[in-house]
């Protein structure tokens, strides 16, 4: 069986800063990193397979830029046994349904599919769109905001899935595509021994040629969601800062609440 | 500055410091106060392959460099140098067996400690710090058994290892040439903790006393010969204290880096702190001594790989570093001025971690006792 | 390179280098000519320069939508009645608020849709008076928990029918799972997690605008070509509208359920105290950082916020340190939230904490240290110790 976890290069958003200036992202020394909720899929996948063993494998998958293989080395260094790069110039450009139908197909080439995992979000578009779009192009049941497994077996699966209120416990069948939250697990760092498995790696890579993709459903083509305009939010500036005792600090600060009316 | 390092040691350096930086740090104020041993960050270590790096290849290990070993040690210690200790101490206790052990006895210990379990080393007891010869622990010989008894203290690891490498006087008579280095594990009957210390620093560490009763030990545990004890203890020494070095590096570095990046940001008199001459020439002095450290600790690495003799220069580089260390975290708290002095900063913690390099694995005193009769030696 | 791509123009690139700023993907400079050149082996299509460039210099063309749809027949705009429990949810309401605003800008009718177990009549009079002018119920037994894929097969059946030209939902744990898949099966746009919307009554495009890499830029997003466009909405950004008896259609939208296949069920919905608060609901959140102290100390911010009436927040310190469990962290790793009031109690502030709680109206922040970077964002900053402070200031509420 084959466990296929999407991960996705993205820039460290923690470092990105918008030039009020010139109206521009700053994008100068920000380095790209493995979407951080995708690294809790990794090492769920790695759970998983170290749990029911057999010939299992973790499959890493991602689609993007030739650059993007390092993505794929940094979980090669964590444990995966493979990693897929889906890149092809026809699909760039692609927002979520193109994307969840390119990884979608990829997979599907792939085939043994067990169950696919995902981040829960990626930080830089953080829409969360594109797990939900796999399970839908395959027709396979989805468990969003997963924060365990309960147990796997006999081709189903039972696990807590995060909601507004608490937190559910649902039962699937396999194949099932899974996105994770950060409660699930702690991600394992990467190990020397994976490290230098990392260092020589190279990626299976696909094109849209090879995983059969309808040029309509791929890239800017197949993607019905455009950007319009990019733009930066409203400054938030420091406001009043209050130093002093504690009894004169809470007097203003029960003023500042009475004003806001919470009190 | 650049140490030319090789790609490995790059690797491990890199990944030392990802487990200081995510898994460490968060915690680290937690287990200082605690003072409780941080299992789980082990589990981080030797899953990250950490404990391979000093394990030859034969044995599961990855046979790198010394001064791979020392990275590791340093940059867990920027995190904390009590859980670097855990890792640090493991490799004092079974670096004898790497050095003297018999095949068969690196056949059955070392793979274990690749794979993660931890080391310790026995050789202070109550009466014998710095006199280590004073040691009164026993080990009677009945057939081919040997009957341990005594108390060793203050030892690093004591009750999580499941390895010891212990020192015995097999021999009263004889002095410092009666004493045999036993190998002792964990669980065996007679073998038991006592007393587990409170201490001022590296208070994530564990540092108990082993007490042996009638602890009885086939001859097979001896490691090297009868009577040869003494001999490996300052030959094991002369490499690992480096590892002191490596530790006092890591927290200096730490303090320095807290210090500059504090005094970027705290604003006094309406600038920086940092854009004030007398604190730039503090923090100026601070970075001298923490790089002359380095390149003395790392240059004396290479040195022990390069089979030269090495006793003074570790010594150096072990009493160099560590006094760096006190000195550089002292400067760190005076940088942060009151806020230093609170352990919600992170400064006072290093600090009082800073103060055990000076003392522990020879004093900083019976170092300069070792460059001094190795000077006077050598120099015409 | 095909129909798709992009392209500069060289007569009127100025070689100004604006594009090479804009472009997030490092993919543009300008060549030894003194014209933008882009690097097509990192260029993403993302746009970005196409609306930097002064010049219009950058153009990208699209290739023809294959995807043959008649806009006209889409019209009306369809909100997504969420229940949770049985129980309707106030972003149920929220939607109306918003779809009323852009119904009405269009004149057409607001319409919602109730999916659940029972009840539901009742719940659709709650909507009709919060302004609906339609209501859809789906009501069946096996829809009484949120099961994904029967209530996209039950929305997917009802959007094909009702032809709605704009669908929303609040971005909501239920929605962020529910109508991506929704918009996947039918084969449209989605854009999450707006803040804002609005419509361009000349096409008909929902002017979709969300925060990104983590709120540092605003991006505004069309889907031109598709109908229904389909948006979910951040809860708690839109209003709750006034509740006034009025009349409107309640319809009970009946399909064969025997075709459900079901390959998952929900065994038990959990649902956890009051304390345990949904934070992206709450009008107050109440967060507690390192500064707090220890796990003992965070019982005076429990009560602070049960006097408040707030949910209770954390740094993600607080979390990895064990003091709370995971629902309450804020942050990239954790929630993102923006609540009217925001009061960060010993929280540095860190940029990781930063960006999950910068929206928020009003920030208030308690911090002994004075150069936190917390009191960079705060609207009102208080330097000394929370733990002195806040028991102050409860004598007096």
């Amino acid at each position: 069986m084959n466990i296929f976890v999407c991960i996705k290069q993205v820039p460290n958003t923690t470092e990105v800063k918008w030039d009020l200036e010139k109206g521009t992202l700053i994008r100068e020394g920000v380095e790209s990193i493995v979407n951080p909720f995708d690294l809790y899929a990794v090492e769920e996948g790695l759970k998983i397979k170290e749990k029911i063993g057999g010939d299992t494998k973790v499959i890493a998958i991602t689609m993007g830029p030739p650059q993007a293989k390092e993505a794929l080395r940094d979980v090669i260094a964590m444990g995966a046994d493979e990693g897929i790069l889906v890149s092809d110039r026809a699909f760039a450009g692609a927002d979520t349904l193109a994307t969840s139908y390119s990884l979608y197909k990829a997979i599907e080439k792939m085939g043994d599919i067990g169950i696919i995992l995902a981040g829960k979000q990626a930080i830089d578009g953080d829409t969360g769109q594109v797990g939900p779009g796999i399970a839908s192009w395959f027709g396979y049941p989805q468990i969003t905001y997963v924060k365990k497994i309960v147990e796997i077996k006999d081709n189903k699966m039972v696990a807590e899935r995060l909601t507004d209120y608490g937190y559910d416990i649902v039962e699937s069948e396999l194949p099932v595509v899974l996105t994770v939250v950060k409660e699930i697990n702690e991600p394992r760092l990467p190990s020397l021994r994976g490290k230098m498995k990392a260092k020589k790696f190279e990626p299976t890579v696909f094109t849209a040629n090879d995983i059969n993709a309808d040029e309509n459903r791929i890239g800017l083509q197949g993607s019905p969601t455009q950007v319009k305009k990019v733009f930066s939010p409203p400054k938030k500036e420091g406001g009043e800062k209050f130093e002093g005792e504690a009894e004169e600090l809470s007097e203003i600060l029960f003023g500042k609440l009475k004003e806001l009316k919470i009190v | 500055m650049n140490y030319f390092l090789t790609e490995e040691e790059q690797m491990v350096r890199e990944i030392a410091r990802k487990i200081a930086e995510e898994k460490i740090i968060p915690v680290r104020q937690k287990y200082d106060e605690e003072g409780k041993f941080p299992h789980d960050i082990v589990e981080v270590m030797a899953q990250s392959d950490l404990f391979r790096v000093f394990i030859p290849e034969e044995y599961d290990g990855m046979g790198l460099s010394t001064l791979a070993m020392l990275l590791a040690v340093e940059e867990l210690s920027y995190g904390c140098a009590g859980m670097a200790l855990a890792y640090a101490g493991t490799a004092l206790g079974i670096t004898p067996v790497i050095l003297f052990g018999s095949e068969e006895q690196k056949k059955k210990y070392l793979p274990k400690i690749a794979n993660g379990s931890l080391a310790a080393f026995g050789l202070t007891e109550s009466e014998a710090g710095s006199d280590a010869g004073n040691i009164k622990t026993r080990a009677e010989k009945d057939g081919d058994y040997y009957i341990i008894n005594g108390t060793k203290q203050f030892i690093t690891n004591g009750g999580v290892a499941d390895i010891y490498v212990i020192i015995a006087l097999t021999d009263p008579s004889r002095g410092t040439r009666g004493a045999t280095a036993f190998i002792l594990e964990k669980g065996m009957e007679g073998f038991e903790f006592g007393k587990k210390e409170d201490k001022m620093g590296i208070r994530a560490s564990i540092t108990s006393e082993l007490v042996f009763r009638d602890l009885k030990v086939h001859k097979s545990q001896i490691l090297g010969r009868e009577g040869g004890g003494f001999l490996m203890t300052m030959k094991t020494f002369d490499r690992t204290r480096l590892g002191v070095a490596a530790q006092a590096l890591g927290i200096a570095q730490a303090a320095l880096d807290a210090a500059v990046s504090y005094a970027k940001k705290r604003h006094q008199f309406g600038k920086p702190v940092a854009s004030f001459e007398g604190l730039q020439y503090i923090m100026a002095d601070m970075a001298i001594k923490v790089e002359s450290a380095r390149a003395l600790t790392y240059m004396a690495a290479r040195n022990v790989d390069a089979g030269e003799k090495v006793a003074d220069i570790t010594a150096m580089a072990k009493a160099y570093a560590s006094d760096v260390a006190m000195q550089v975290t002292t400067d760190a708290v005076q940088v942060f001025g009151g806020y230093g002095y609170m352990k919600e900063y992170p400064v006072e913690k290093m600090m009082r971690d800073a103060k055990i390099t000076q003392i522990y694995e020879g004093t900083n005193q019976i170092m300069r006792n070792i460059i001094a009769s190795q000077i006077i030696k050598r120099i015409k | 390179m095909g129909l798709t791509g992009i392209l500069v123009i060289e007569e009127q690139c100025t070689g100004c280098g604006v594009c090479v700023g804009a472009c997030p993907f490092d993919a543009i400079k300008i060549n030894d000519e003194g014209i933008a050149e882009i690097d097509e082996e990192k260029c993403t299509l993302c746009g970005a320069c196409v609306d930097a460039c002064p010049f219009d210099a950058i153009e990208m063309k699209r290739g023809e939508s294959s995807v043959e749809i008649d806009k006209d027949d889409y019209s009306g705009v369809l909100t997504f009645g969420e229940i949770n429990e049985g129980e309707l949810s106030k972003v149920a309401l929220e939607m109306l608020s918003v779809g009323r605003e852009i119904a009405d800008k269009r004149g057409v009718k607001l319409s919602s849709v109730l999916i659940g177990g029972k009840e539901l009549e009742k719940h659709a009079k709650t909507m009709i008076n919060h302004g609906a002018d339609i209501v859809y119920y789906i009501e069946d037994e096996s829809l009484f928990h949120f099961n994904d894929e029967l209530y996209a097969e039950a929305l997917g059946k009802l959007i094909e029918e009702v032809k709605p030209e704009v669908f929303i939902g609040g971005a909501s744990a239920v929605g962020r799972a529910l109508l991506p898949r929704v918009a996947a099966t039918i084969k449209t746009g989605l854009t999450a997690d707006c803040t804002e919307l609005d419509i361009d009554n000349e096409t008909g495009n929902l002017l979709q605008t969300r925060p990104a890499f983590g709120g540092n830029i605003m991006a505004t997003i069309l889907t031109p070509n598709h109908r229904p466009q389909i948006a979910t909405i951040r809860p708690r950004v839109m209003p709750v509208p006034q509740e006034t008896e009025k009349n409107g259609e309640i319809k009970k939208f009946d399909f064969d359920t025997t075709t459900f296949k079901l390959s998952k069920i929900i065994k038990e919905a959990v649902i956890l105290s009051e304390e345990e608060v949904n934070l992206h609901e709450a009008e107050v959140i109440v967060s507690a950082g390192r500064g707090v102290g220890s796990k003992e100390n965070l019982k005076l911010i429990y009560d602070f916020a049960k006097k408040l009436g707030a949910a209770v927040g954390a740094s993600r310190a607080v979390v990895d340190a064990g003091w709370i469990s995971y629902p309450h962290q804020v942050g990239q790793t954790g929630t993102t939230v923006a609540p009217k009031v925001y009061i960060a109690c010993g929280i540095s502030g860190a940029i990781q904490h930063q960006v999950g709680m910068r929206s928020s109206d009003i920030i208030i922040a308690i911090n002994s240290d004075p150069e936190a970077p917390i009191f960079d964002i705060a609207t009102y900053g208080f330097v000394g110790d929370l733990n002195k402070i806040i028991p102050e200031l409860m004598k007096k509420i």
